[in-house]
């Protein structure tokens, strides 16, 4: 897009129109955006035409000196500030809410250039891994829309996948980019803790949260990292650790590409591999980690032991953090207020009971319960310490020389909506393999692997901290040696049907799952359920 | 570790400061304490000599120069205000007899 972008062969502004179209077209039966912003896309999709245009005049240098992503459509997850613009992180106790200021994240894609679409859906507060926890109803994945996309940035993740833009701002906490690019077969990054400024972003759980890319190949990936990482001054938390410049530069040919994969020292640590992975999302990894194998790379198995100890000890952290976070939601300075009764604690109650949603509650009475006197030493803290331990694993592994962990991003592929919703733990589950990272403030990317069943798989590369530009590397070597594997050609099944304006949109679909009445129209009987 | 009792489960509602339905307080607390069994896995390792992590990247404190920096008009930081008064939150009162704002 950027050589056709800066040789003039097409307009930023037909570049929105052509995207925009299709995200209006599609969302119905998508879902996957929560606001499409029509005129301010025009409105920076024509200022990037006479930025381009300006420096066509200027010449060669000023040409290279323009962000590759300039004149870009992109998306950003709705909890992203954009000044004047909505900021719902998906729930209605920010319903209604104006952002007065620009995130960082926001400030540096625009000096870069790319052209904001709109703000995509997601769990509420970042809280889930489907999707369906949005107070503004669940998006379909494009692959199977009676499947979730995964979750939290679940929008971006569909909106990737569907072709509506061809990248997308995240945030990971336990997941929530890895895991839905790896349900929506696209590539997504989330980088070293402290890697890209969080200043404007709404928190969830502050130690772990990270923002990274969505983009349907590595290369893309890495252009949109490289846009937006980087010390900041408004976030404490972001490191002063320089951004390669290498990451505009990931080689464009399948051959160059692979020949990054030769003695590269892979590592696969078999707690990765045990009870609840499914068969065919094992086999999609291990075929993955063979061809590397085959390509150059040295693969050898070793062990992370306190894997799992993951889960539970970041089911307390994630809670604790968030349950602190979200005390700001008070019905005082913003969002959602309920002062019917006139009294200060019952407003308080009934602004906080009525605002946030099932899976928020939840999570906040876990993290108030771990923080609450008494309770404190044998949770919040026995998981700090079983954090350390975690982080220890991943240590070992830089260590003893490798440059990576192969494992699986997601243990199983998309599932249908409402099939784990019943279930917290059932959900819970499905970041075993994601959450470790983001409590060793560890880079990983998914990067799609074939199919299971019809529905994508992700691969997920682990590097230590700050080594993005070498995972997105082996990234980019694999994608050169499966350059020409079938599976590559295939696109989204189910998104054609998506124009079909007899297509049930997820709200839709959702409604009758809990009516209980039979689900009708295109793309509801196309799968059997998985158990 | 832990057996969540009804009175439990509104005692933190109450901490957290959200109001929930009779419902909503039934179903949390066999939710809370089918996740809090899960927990359970922590108490086999023996952590008494681990030191605990609360940030993952080995930054020191950053300083800067204490300069001036715009900041956020007014008027702006009001915008989103449930209610307002002149260039105040308008809060309801917190203190003496329980009155409304």
């Amino acid at each position: 897009m950027a050589a056709l972008l800066q040789a003039g062969e097409v307009s930023s502004r037909a570049l929105a129109e052509a995207h925009l179209a299709a995200a209006e077209r599609q969302n119905r039966a998508l879902n996957a955006w929560l606001f499409i912003g029509r005129t301010e896309a025009l409105a920076q999709a024509d200022a990037a035409d006479r930025r381009i245009a300006l420096a066509r005049r200027e010449g060669a240098a000023a040409l290279a000196g323009l962000h590759p992503l300039c004149g870009v459509p992109i998306a950003l997850k709705d909890l992203v500030s954009v000044k004047g613009g909505q900021a719902t992180a998906g729930s209605r106790i920010l319903k209604g809410y104006v952002a007065p200021f620009d995130s960082t994240v926001t400030a540096r894609i625009r000096a870069a250039g790319a052209v904001i679409l709109g703000k995509t859906n997601m769990d509420e507060f970042a809280m889930g891994s489907s999707t369906e926890h949005s107070a503004f109803g669940p998006t379909a994945n494009p692959w199977a829309l009676d499947r979730v996309p995964g979750g939290s940035s679940g929008g971006s993740a569909a909106a990737v996948a569907a072709y509506h833009v061809p990248v997308a701002i995240g945030t990971d906490t336990g997941g929530s980019i890895r895991q839905p690019a790896s349900l929506c077969g696209i590539v997504g990054l989330k980088p070293t803790y402290g890697r890209v400024s969080r200043y404007g972003i709404v928190a969830f759980a502050s130690s772990l949260d990270q923002i990274g890319p969505f983009a349907r190949d590595s290369r893309d990936a890495a252009l949109l990292l490289h846009a937006v990482a980087g010390r900041d001054e408004r976030d404490a938390t972001s490191a002063p650790v320089p951004v390669p410049a290498e990451l505009l530069a990931l080689p464009p040919g399948d051959d160059e590409a692979a020949s990054y994969l030769k003695g590269r020292h892979l590592a696969l640590p078999k707690e990765y591999f045990g009870e609840g992975l499914e068969p065919g999302v094992a086999a999609r990894v291990r075929e993955a980690v063979a061809a590397m194998e085959a390509a150059g790379a040295v693969v050898e198995e070793v062990s992370l032991p306190h894997t799992d100890y993951g889960l539970a000890s970041y089911y307390i952290i994630a809670p604790a953090e968030c349950s602190s976070n979200l005390a700001r939601y008070d019905g005082v300075k913003y969002g959602f207020a309920d002062r019917s009764s006139g009294e200060f604690i019952a407003d308080y109650l009934r602004t906080r009971g009525a605002g946030f949603g099932a899976e928020v509650k939840r999570r906040i009475m876990l993290g108030t319960y771990a923080l609450s006197a008494g309770y404190y030493d044998a949770y919040y803290l026995k998981a700090q310490k079983v954090r350390t331990l975690i982080k220890a694993d991943f240590d070992a592994v830089w260590a003893a020389g490798f440059d990576a962990i192969c494992a699986p991003t997601s243990p199983t592929v998309a599932f249908p909506i409402g099939a784990k919703m019943a279930d917290p733990v059932a959900m819970y589950l499905l970041d075993t393999c994601t959450l470790p990272v983001n409590m060793a403030g560890l880079p990983g990317v998914s990067i799609p692997a074939g199919l299971s069943d019809g529905l994508p798989v992700g691969l997920q590369l682990i590097g230590a901290p700050w080594s993005e530009l070498s995972m997105l590397r082996l990234a980019r070597g694999y994608e050169g040696i499966t350059a020409r594997a079938p599976w590559r050609a295939l696109e989204p099944a189910e998104l054609p049907l998506t124009d079909d304006p007899t297509t049930p949109s997820p709200i839709e679909r959702n409604e009758r799952l809990k009516t209980g009445a039979p689900a009708r129209g295109p793309g509801s009987e196309s799968r059997g359920p998985i158990p | 570790m832990a057996n969540l009792t009804r009175a439990d489960v509104e005692h933190v509602a109450h901490l957290a400061r959200l109001g929930l339905t009779e419902e909503e307080l039934a179903r949390l607390e066999g939710q809370l304490n089918h996740i809090l069994d899960q927990y359970a896995v922590l108490a086999s390792l023996d952590t008494d000599d681990i030191p605990p992590t609360a940030q993952t990247i080995e930054l020191a404190n950053i300083l800067r120069d204490d300069v001036v920096q715009p900041s956020l008009p007014v008027d702006d930081a009001l915008a989103n205000a449930p209610e307002r008064s002149g260039d105040h939150f308008l809060v309801p009162a917190i203190l003496g007899g329980g009155g409304g704002a």
